[in-house]
């Protein structure tokens, strides 16, 4: 844990942001580009742990004495966890109607 | 005299009557018209029953107010106020004088009689009903015309009449010369109402009344007119009197109304009327109203002075009139139109006698003239209708068409006029003759007519009026040493034998010798309806002469007793001046008994014998060219025509293209031209700019739904960037902008 600690104490906040922005727009690319409806799930969890990343950091930075930032990322596990299922399950129903997941071929929501 | 035991007071209903007189023809005209046009026997009826309920109220008040005193100082009258002008108001009203008795005596007469005629004579006509309700109409405008106590009414009337006689003269309607001659004689007579409505607006603005007994009894206002200056355009003293121009003024309406020169020549065409409508023009109506009219301002005319420009104006016109009548009627061939010229004469005896102040000699030829024409026109219809009859005869058996005889008539009539005058005329007196056996009714009345017309001597009306005249001329002329006298009496006398000698040649061509034609021949005498009108106005024809026998005429004089000069002193009373009673003088009694029995017995030896054997030429054409100038009518068509008509045609013509197509319409077509451009360019405005610009607004709005269609594809991706970019604006906005 120290070890652990300890090899992250010399690094700078913007450190962790330039991480996590990364990781945002790696996910958010993600979502926009894929052509693969679960690889938009993918890319919607990776923008989440970004959001996490960020959330750890400035807590770790800022406000080490208040648990409110952990119990934020733990919230957004949650989250990401009951989306990811209920975005699977919307995936499974869509493939059962259309024959595809391609997001590109879906467009019944203008109708 | 029969006014010593005269009565002095009428009885008051009188002046009721007086307005009701004019009332039941009218009350016909309408009735007719408007309800009873589709029945013939109604029509006429209605008609005849109408003027006799006239008749008798006129007779009524006229045997109530003929042995008066002083009917003409004091005339029983009845006004009303009818329109407010200004200060003053206008009254209209009734009343009788001596004048008026006079008329109220001869026109209801007359024009019963022609009635009766007309049922008889129009019975085949088509157009029964209307012809009626005119005729009423013109009875009725007459009657209210005599017992009018003011000008205005009296032109009221006076201009129904016209009216009437235009209607009735253009009654064969079809024929083109029928609505030409109403048309001509509306316009002629048109000229002189323009110069009489001049004269009534004067004398309202000289005395501020148009009431003939307002104005002509009373000395102040007459001497007010003879003695105020007469003011000319632009000021300018004409160097007459007032009374002076109101005089001529009214002149020129008598002028148009009674035919005289220059404005007679309606009259002659107005022949091409139904032929009672020419006795009623002729004798008991229209051309009647002019002198009457003429009458009534005698005392007007007389204060201009004995030697006024009114006065000789008067005399010269009625005297050339008269010259110039007798000597076109010597030389026509149509029966009714010799007539026409003969009242066109014996109308300028009248207005010459007036013009010499022969004021009672002039009504009483009036009085007398009018039965013995209507009479003659009477009997003229009367030889047309036998001989159209004839014709008809002949017709139908000739051509084997088989026609009961008479009944064919009733289509043929109308048709007649218009296709058989061309081959034959029945209202030639070429082919004529020989009809006094075949029409005895008609051709002892149409001599009685005839003599008393030419002033047959003694037992004949037209003898004791013509003397009358004569012996004014007479008196004024050769023994007072006045010129105009002098010339109206030389005239009259030459008229007066031209006179006599047309009308028997007139006689002796219907009546006389052999028939001249199969019609001739053949002609029958008409229907009783028709004959016994003749024979009462031949009764009036014979003795109204008697009733102003001068007292000391021999023989004559004591026959009529008491009753001598009644005409005389009648309506003499209308003026302020009783006009004295001339003594006999033997002198004009031989003219006029020469100049009348010389002139028929010139007639009767120059229509005997071989001339009046078919084929013949009329002896009065050896006269040539003077024939042939006679024959036209002295040119004065031509000269009008010439003179007036083609200038005035011209002038419409020219007015018509240069004016009327040249700028007026240019103007038009320019306004439209202008109009069309301002609203070419209203139209390019509102395409160009209202519908552009609501054009744009509505394809901008059609952009933006196009391009916002778009967004919404339905791919989550695009809602996704969309989002993106929002929430990159909304950072943008916040972090930058919003600080």
């Amino acid at each position: 844990m120290d070890l652990f600690a300890n090899a992250l104490n010399g690094i700078p906040l913007w450190w962790f942001l330039v991480v996590s922005a990364a990781l945002f727009c790696i996910g958010l690319y993600g979502v926009m580009a894929r052509k693969n409806a679960i690889a938009m799930l993918m890319g919607v969890e990776l923008m989440l742990n970004a959001v996490n990343i960020n959330l750890i950091a400035f807590w770790r930075f800022i406000a080490p004495n208040s648990p409110s930032g952990l119990a934020f990322a733990a919230f957004v596990f949650v989250i990401a966890a009951a989306e990811a299922a209920i975005g699977l399950a919307l995936i499974i129903s869509v493939y059962r109607s259309n024959q595809s997941i391609d997001p590109e071929k879906l467009d019944q929501m203008k109708l | 005299m029969l006014f010593a035991e005269a009565v002095t007071t009428a009885p008051s209903y009188l002046t009721t009557l007086l307005w009701l007189i004019p009332l039941p023809p009218i009350l016909a005209f309408a009735l007719i018209a408007l309800f009873f046009n589709r029945y013939r026997q109604t029509s006429s009826t209605i008609a005849v029953l109408s003027m006799i309920a006239s008749t008798v109220m006129a007779y009524i008040v006229f045997f109530n107010v003929w042995q008066l005193k002083d009917l003409g100082k004091a005339p029983i009258s009845s006004s009303i106020a009818w329109l407010p002008t200004g200060d003053t108001t206008l009254s209209i009203g009734v009343s009788v004088d001596p004048l008026s008795a006079t008329f109220l005596f001869m026109v209801p007469l007359a024009c019963t009689l022609i009635f009766i005629y007309s049922t008889g004579y129009m019975a085949s006509d088509p157009l029964y009903s209307r012809f009626f309700a005119y005729l009423s109409l013109f009875a009725g405008s007459m009657l209210g015309l005599v017992v009018s106590n003011n000008l205005l009414t009296l032109f009221v009337f006076w201009e129904l009449m016209g009216f009437c006689s235009y209607s009735l003269i253009g009654f064969f309607y079809r024929k083109p010369s029928a609505y030409k001659a109403a048309v001509k004689a509306f316009m002629t007579t048109r000229v002189g109402d323009m110069l009489l409505i001049l004269g009534m607006v004067y004398l309202y603005a000289q005395t501020g009344t148009l009431n003939f007994f307002d104005i002509m009894h009373s000395e102040e206002v007459l001497e007010l007119l003879g003695t105020t200056p007469a003011v000319g355009i632009f000021g300018t003293t004409l160097g007459l009197s007032a009374a002076a121009l109101i005089g001529l003024l009214v002149f020129g309406g008598v002028v148009g109304k009674s035919a005289q020169w220059p404005l007679h020549v309606w009259l002659p065409d107005a022949m091409e009327g139904p032929t009672p409508v020419s006795a009623m023009i002729h004798a008991a109506a229209m051309v009647s109203a002019g002198i009457f009219l003429l009458l009534r301002f005698f005392p007007i005319i007389e204060v201009s002075g004995e030697h006024s420009a009114t006065f000789t104006t008067i005399g010269l016109i009625g005297a050339f009139t008269a010259f110039m009548g007798a000597t076109i009627a010597v030389a026509q061939y149509d029966i009714k139109r010799v007539m026409a010229f003969s009242t066109i004469s014996q109308l300028g005896f009248m207005v010459a006698a007036v013009g010499i102040g022969a004021y009672v000699a002039a009504g009483f030829h009036l009085l007398t003239h009018a039965f013995f024409k209507a009479l003659l026109f009477l009997a003229s219809g009367s030889v047309i209708h036998g001989v159209e009859h004839g014709h008809h005869h002949v017709h139908a058996h000739g051509h084997g068409h088989g026609h009961a005889h008479g009944e064919p008539e009733a289509e043929a009539e109308h048709a007649d006029a218009e296709t058989h005058h061309e081959e034959f005329d029945p209202q030639d007196m070429r082919n004529m003759g020989g009809l006094r056996h075949k029409m005895p009714v008609t051709f002892w009345t149409f001599l009685i007519g005839g003599l008393a017309l030419a002033g047959f001597p003694f037992i004949t009306a037209g003898f004791w009026s013509k003397d009358e005249i004569f012996a004014d001329a007479y008196h004024h002329g050769i023994e007072g040493g006045d010129p105009l006298g002098t010339l109206v009496f030389i005239t009259l006398v030459v008229t007066a034998t031209l006179t006599a000698f047309y009308t028997m040649r007139q006689i002796k061509l219907v009546f006389f010798g052999k028939a001249r034609t199969e019609a001739a021949e053949h002609a029958s005498e008409s229907t009783p309806a028709m004959t016994f009108p003749l024979i009462v106005l031949a009764v009036f024809a014979l003795f109204i002469g008697f009733i102003n026998v001068p007292p000391d005429f021999p023989i004559f004089g004591s026959i009529v007793g008491s009753g001598a000069f009644y005409f005389k002193n009648l309506i003499g009373q209308y003026l302020i001046e009783k006009p004295e009673p001339l003594a006999f003088n033997i002198v004009p009694v031989l003219f006029s008994l020469g100049v009348a029995l010389g002139g028929l017995a010139l007639g009767w030896l120059v229509y005997s014998g071989r001339n009046l054997e078919a084929g013949v030429t009329d002896p009065v054409e050896r006269l040539g060219g003077l024939f042939r100038f006679l024959n036209r009518r002295w040119m004065w068509d031509e000269l009008y025509r010439a003179i007036f008509i083609n200038p005035m045609q011209w002038l419409a013509d020219n007015y018509t293209r240069i004016v009327d197509k040249g700028v007026i319409d240019a103007i038009l077509e320019g306004g439209w031209k202008a109009g069309a451009a301002i609203a070419g360019a209203f139209a390019a405005f509102d395409r160009v700019v209202i519908t552009g610009i609501s054009d744009a607004i509505g394809r901008g709005f059609r952009v933006v739904g196009d391009w916002g269609r778009e967004l919404q594809s339905g791919q989550v991706q695009n809602y996704l960037l969309s989002g993106l970019i929002m929430a990159l604006a909304i950072l943008v906005f916040f972090l930058f902008l919003f600080r």
